[in-house]
């Protein structure tokens, strides 16, 4: 039975993922036991890792300054497959702009800047809050595979978004006025997305399971 | 593009439905979490609970609902209804909601919108207001009259904020607060003419649109949908990011593919039901 981890940042109520999951696993018959928990030995000794979060970059840099954040830098050499979410893909990257001076897992090379507002008749308003549809930028793989050919809409809540030195990771974008969206990221065993698949109805559970089948 | 949302919104009272949810096979119209489930299986992109229970003794009732709900829905839960204090937000965030509006208590001390933004993020914050048409009466034709006469124009609609449920004025002018709530942090301005709610008359367009034109924040606009033609002119006409519905879904009326389908046959973006366990 796979062990999930839900990495607890401190930073809010991690329920609705922890749910989905379980829901998403029981749509496809699988058993999973999912497991929330800060400590870095849980995180080593996981078979999946998801971070989910959402607040402040600065809170979550602080919660992954110390050993936790080395146990899923660890993790991620060793291929334990990682799924980010929101939070989780930003803090992947070096920096924020939300967070002056505050490091990220620098997984990836790249920055998580603001969205931009627009001017004129393409203003749009920020935060990005709703339901986009993805453009997939890439033939996706792994649990972002999980859609067939169909690229559905999901959840978005945020106001700013990763913008990775190598465009090769990026897997899916969305459109938001004058902004091209980061939306998911994927390389090797590291898959990450801007949007929240546990708010993302079917398309997310179906991701999610895709996740944890894999 | 952002996908325009379709929100059913269930009032509750006592931990029941206050007008029962006529769906095929529901076990049991009253119950707020099979209902909000089966909207969530039904394509609704949120849902909303507005609990308008008065005594605060039974606000543990509130929670469990909310619990149940968020355990099994997958798409983002808005909790409004008395909601006075930090503590009620926190509470009903733990709860799983992942959305707290708040209305009277905004007015009253818009300092708890400020806070709750900072310390939760302004995406969780809704601010409800509850807006009623003052000094003019709504014109028959938008187009107002003819220009050029000076002293015969008409002067354009103004609404003021109620709370408690229409029946306290507040002077305040809508547009104004909303600019002003927005500014201290309001992520969403869940928007509802009292002129129009329970009319099935259609929203009342001007109000949306001068609201949504004000800030730069989502609007969920609200009161008087009785067709889905009006949820195509609160969208289109009105400028709001999203429609929020009670009676036309809850009495069988329309489903929510429905309304969606025949928003999206006139152009408009939605989000078009995917199935839940597609693909494989």
């Amino acid at each position: 039975m796979a062990c999930v981890v839900v990495v607890d940042l401190g930073m809010g109520n991690l329920r609705s993922v922890e749910r989905a999951i379980t829901r998403a696993a029981e749509d496809r018959g699988l058993a999973s036991e999912v497991v929330r928990s800060g400590r870095p030995e849980d995180v080593l000794g996981a078979d999946k890792i998801v971070v989910p979060g959402q607040g402040a970059f600065r809170d979550c840099a602080a919660a992954l300054a110390g050993e936790l954040g080395e146990a899923l830098r660890e993790a991620v050499r060793r291929g334990t497959p990682y799924l980010g979410i929101c939070l989780g893909l930003q803090a992947l990257f070096e920096t924020s702009e939300e967070a002056p001076g505050a490091a990220g897992l620098a997984v990836f090379r790249g920055a998580v800047r603001r969205l931009d507002p627009g001017a004129g008749a393409d203003v749009v308003k920020i935060p990005h809050i709703g339901w986009n549809r993805l453009d997939m930028k890439r033939a996706p793989e792994g649990a972002l595979a999980a859609w067939g050919s169909e690229a559905p809409h999901v959840y978005f809540v945020h106001s700013y978004h990763a913008v990775p030195e190598d465009p090769s990771i990026v897997v899916a974008t969305v459109t938001h006025g004058p902004n091209v969206v980061t939306a998911a990221v994927a390389r090797d065993n590291v898959t990450a997305v801007q949007f929240h698949p546990e708010k993302s109805q079917g398309a997310g559970l179906a991701l999610l399971g895709a996740f944890v089948a894999a | 593009m952002l996908a325009k949302r379709i929100i059913p919104c269930l009032d509750v009272k006592d931990g029941r439905v206050v007008k029962g949810v006529q769906f095929v096979g529901l076990r049991d119209a009253g119950d707020p979490v099979e209902a909000a489930r089966r909207y969530d299986e039904a394509g609704a992109d949120e849902i909303t609970f507005l609990d308008i229970t008065a005594s605060h003794e039974k606000r543990g009732t509130l929670l469990d609902m909310v619990r149940a709900a968020a355990d099994q829905i997958f798409v983002p839960l808005t909790v409004g209804g008395g909601v006075g204090s930090e503590r009620d937000i926190e509470a009903l965030l733990d709860a799983g909601a992942d959305k707290i509006a708040i209305n009277t208590a905004a007015v009253r001390e818009p300092e708890l919108v400020e806070r709750a933004a900072a310390r939760w993020g302004a995406q969780a914050i809704v601010v409800a207001i509850d807006a009623r048409r003052v000094g003019t009466d709504e014109p028959v034709s938008t187009m107002g009259a003819p220009p050029g006469e000076p002293g015969s124009a008409p002067k354009p609609p103004r609404w003021t904020v109620v709370t408690h449920g229409g029946r306290r004025e507040t002077g305040l002018d809508v547009v104004e607060w909303a600019k002003r709530i927005t500014g201290l942090g309001a992520g969403e301005i869940l928007l509802t003419s009292m002129d129009r709610d329970g009319t099935k008359a259609g929203y009342d367009l001007a109000l949306t649109r001068a609201v949504a034109d004000a800030v730069s924040v989502p609007v969920i606009a609200s009161g008087g949908v009785g067709t889905l033609e009006h949820l195509y002119e609160g969208l289109v006409v009105g400028g709001a990011d999203a429609a929020l519905c009670a009676s036309i879904f809850h009495d069988g009326t329309y489903s929510v593919a429905e309304a969606k389908a025949y928003l999206a046959g006139r152009g408009v973006p939605v989000r078009l039901g995917e199935p839940r366990r597609g693909g494989s």
